[in-house]
């Protein structure tokens, strides 16, 4: 069951379309943002709000690629892996993140602090190498200062 | 010379704040729109057309003359939509960034006068969802902008509607493609459309639609206040008004810059990017965007506008460059560039979700030393299946550009990898 809160707050979108399912996009991201990530059983629920098959939205939510149908850990961290900041050495920032953290890129911590992903090009590009954490946006982030940067989320 | 002036950009804070209403106001802020509501749509649309804008997403389409296809008039259909296509995900593109943030009002004003021009009483930002400052920051500005009267019912006491709405997106660079974002607005996947029926008689719910890039509608606000011979004296050449530049790589000052229309490829990499860093040199850019041909030294001195960067065998796509230098393997760009394009394929159409998969193995075995000398013909040829008229929509002949450059420009660097079975540069 989608809890009231969530309802209010698709309902609230929903103004926004002449056509109730356009707003499922936008569903998806409001369940995500309470629950963390979008299971099978989330999923169910959207759909019957919405009144759309499961397997129409279900094409939808895997097709974007920030609405997440696996779980993630208490932070995601994006590291940029298009052009700019490969140029300016993503990868090695990239391995480097993997060995602080003990994952590859795809995984989750043990303790489920953290999930590794690539991300496509995030529009900062005169500060390359970039990454996100959740909503943030670190700059000409190094080996150095990465372990700082990580250190804020708990 | 052009007149030196920064429509786009003066109004921005260098402490990377953004102007609310009441600073956007002294700076003359929403007097282009509500002028823009004195005058006959057609009349607006005159005057963008006059004024030589083109389409700053990458496309370079004249802005008034897609204006023209929409119907206007008692007879249209209604609702009519604008859509901001705020999705910035070309690599190595940040400009419609620093609007955003900087200025939202400005976003928001032009597509008041786009809005006016076609008549729409609908408009989207469909801004992506990495970009939560803008997304913040516009938020506040739509809030300030529905509150002052702007937005809403009977807009600048006119009798005229207006709604505006922020969609955030949930990412995929398809989304960035007219036809795919309209698909995503409607909560679809973003596959592209066919075309025809063209977005301007039949978009978004099968409504006359209108997608414009960030950049291109914030050019509007300065064209109705100081018109079209104005817009023009900003530009060395025949493409009105200035243009965001931008260079990012291994140079001295990477960064944004606001300069005339066809400043040259010399004078931005120079000058305001400072040349190339200390012990480094420059091999060759991508002078906008990943989906743009190579350009190499024989090349800077062309002008950067939509018509002298096609010439030279390329295009200027979003303006904001990526250089190559030669400490970077340019057979591991490309290869990550195709990366790139192979995974962001929406999977519609076989050239672009076979064929890039494929290139990008391909150039994946190049780099690890694993490639044979045939595959240099095999890529080559391969290109030349992704161009318009066999894809839906412009990925895959994007995809093409830096590739089939490359193979041409690059092509001892290839050879190389083949011959010593490595990358020299790893």
């Amino acid at each position: 069951m989608l809890t009231h809160e969530e309802q209010t707050e698709i309902e609230a979108e929903m103004a926004h379309y002449p056509v109730k399912e356009s707003v499922c996009i936008d569903a998806l991201k409001i369940v995500q943002r309470h629950r963390g990530w979008v299971s099978d059983e989330t999923l169910q629920d959207v759909a019957q709000f919405l009144e759309m098959s499961v397997e129409q939205l279900d094409g939808v939510a895997t097709f974007y690629n920030l609405i997440f149908r696996k779980p993630v850990g208490r932070h995601v961290i994006f590291y940029c892996d298009s052009v700019s900041c490969w140029l300016l050495g993503c990868n090695r920032l990239r391995d480097d993140l993997s060995q602080k953290l003990g994952i590859r890129s795809g995984q989750t911590t043990a303790d489920g602090r953290f999930t590794l992903l690539p991300i496509v090009c995030l529009g900062a590009c005169d500060h390359a190498p970039v990454i996100m954490v959740d909503s943030d946006l670190h700059r000409d982030v190094t080996s150095q200062t990465v372990s700082g940067i990580l250190e804020k989320y708990e | 010379m052009p007149l030196q002036e920064k429509p786009l950009t003066s109004a921005i804070p260098a402490d990377g704040s953004a102007p609310e209403l009441k600073g956007y106001h002294s700076t003359g802020g929403y007097e282009a729109a509500r002028n823009s509501l004195k005058l006959e749509p057609a009349k607006v649309t005159d005057m963008v057309k006059q004024s030589n804008l083109r389409g700053r997403g990458g496309a370079g389409f004249p802005t008034g003359t897609k204006w023209s296809f929409v119907p206007l008039g008692k007879d249209a259909p209604h609702p009519k939509y604008l859509a901001a296509n705020a999705d910035e995900m070309e690599p190595g593109t940040f400009k419609d960034r620093l609007l955003m943030e900087g200025n939202p009002h400005l976003l928001i004003e032009g597509m008041i006068i786009a809005c006016h021009a076609i008549e729409a009483d609908v408009a989207y930002i469909f801004l992506r969802g990495e970009y939560t400052v803008s997304a913040k920051r516009l938020e506040k500005a739509l809030a300030e902008a529905y509150q002052a009267g702007y937005l809403g019912k009977n807009i600048f006491k006119t009798g005229k509607h207006l709604e505006m709405y922020l969609h955030l997106s949930a990412g995929r660079y398809m989304c960035g493609e007219e036809t795919g974002l309209l698909n995503a607005l409607e909560g679809k996947r973003a596959n592209p459309r066919a075309k025809p029926p063209f977005p301007q008689t039949s978009g978004l719910w099968g409504k006359p639609t209108i997608v414009q890039n960030v950049e291109t509608l914030c050019n509007l606000p300065c064209i109705v206040t100081n018109g079209p011979d104005w817009y023009k004296k900003l530009s060395y050449t025949a493409d009105g008004g200035t243009k965001l530049y931008g260079a990012s790589g291994k140079v001295k000052n990477p960064g944004l810059w606001e300069l005339p229309m066809g400043t040259t490829v010399r004078e931005i990499l120079e000058e305001h990017a400072g040349g190339m860093r200390d012990g480094v040199k420059f091999r060759g850019l991508l002078p906008g965007g990943a989906s743009t041909d190579f350009l190499t030294e024989q090349h800077l001195d062309i002008r950067m506008d939509f018509t002298e960067v096609q010439k030279a065998g390329s295009r200027m796509g979003t303006g904001t460059m990526i250089i190559l230098d030669d400490q970077n393997c340019p057979v591991g760009m490309v290869a990550n560039l195709t990366h790139f394009f192979s995974q962001e394929s929406c999977g519609w159409c076989t050239p672009c979700w076979s064929g890039l998969s494929w290139a990008s193995q391909m150039l994946d075995a190049l780099e690890t030393g694993k490639g044979k000398p045939e595959f240099l013909d095999y890529l080559a040829h391969e290109t030349t299946f992704w161009s318009p008229g066999n894809t839906f929509c412009a990925l895959a002949p994007g995809a093409a550009e830096p590739l089939q450059s490359a193979l041409k420009y690059f092509r001892e660097d290839f050879e190389r990898h083949i011959t010593e079975k490595r990358c020299p540069w790893s």
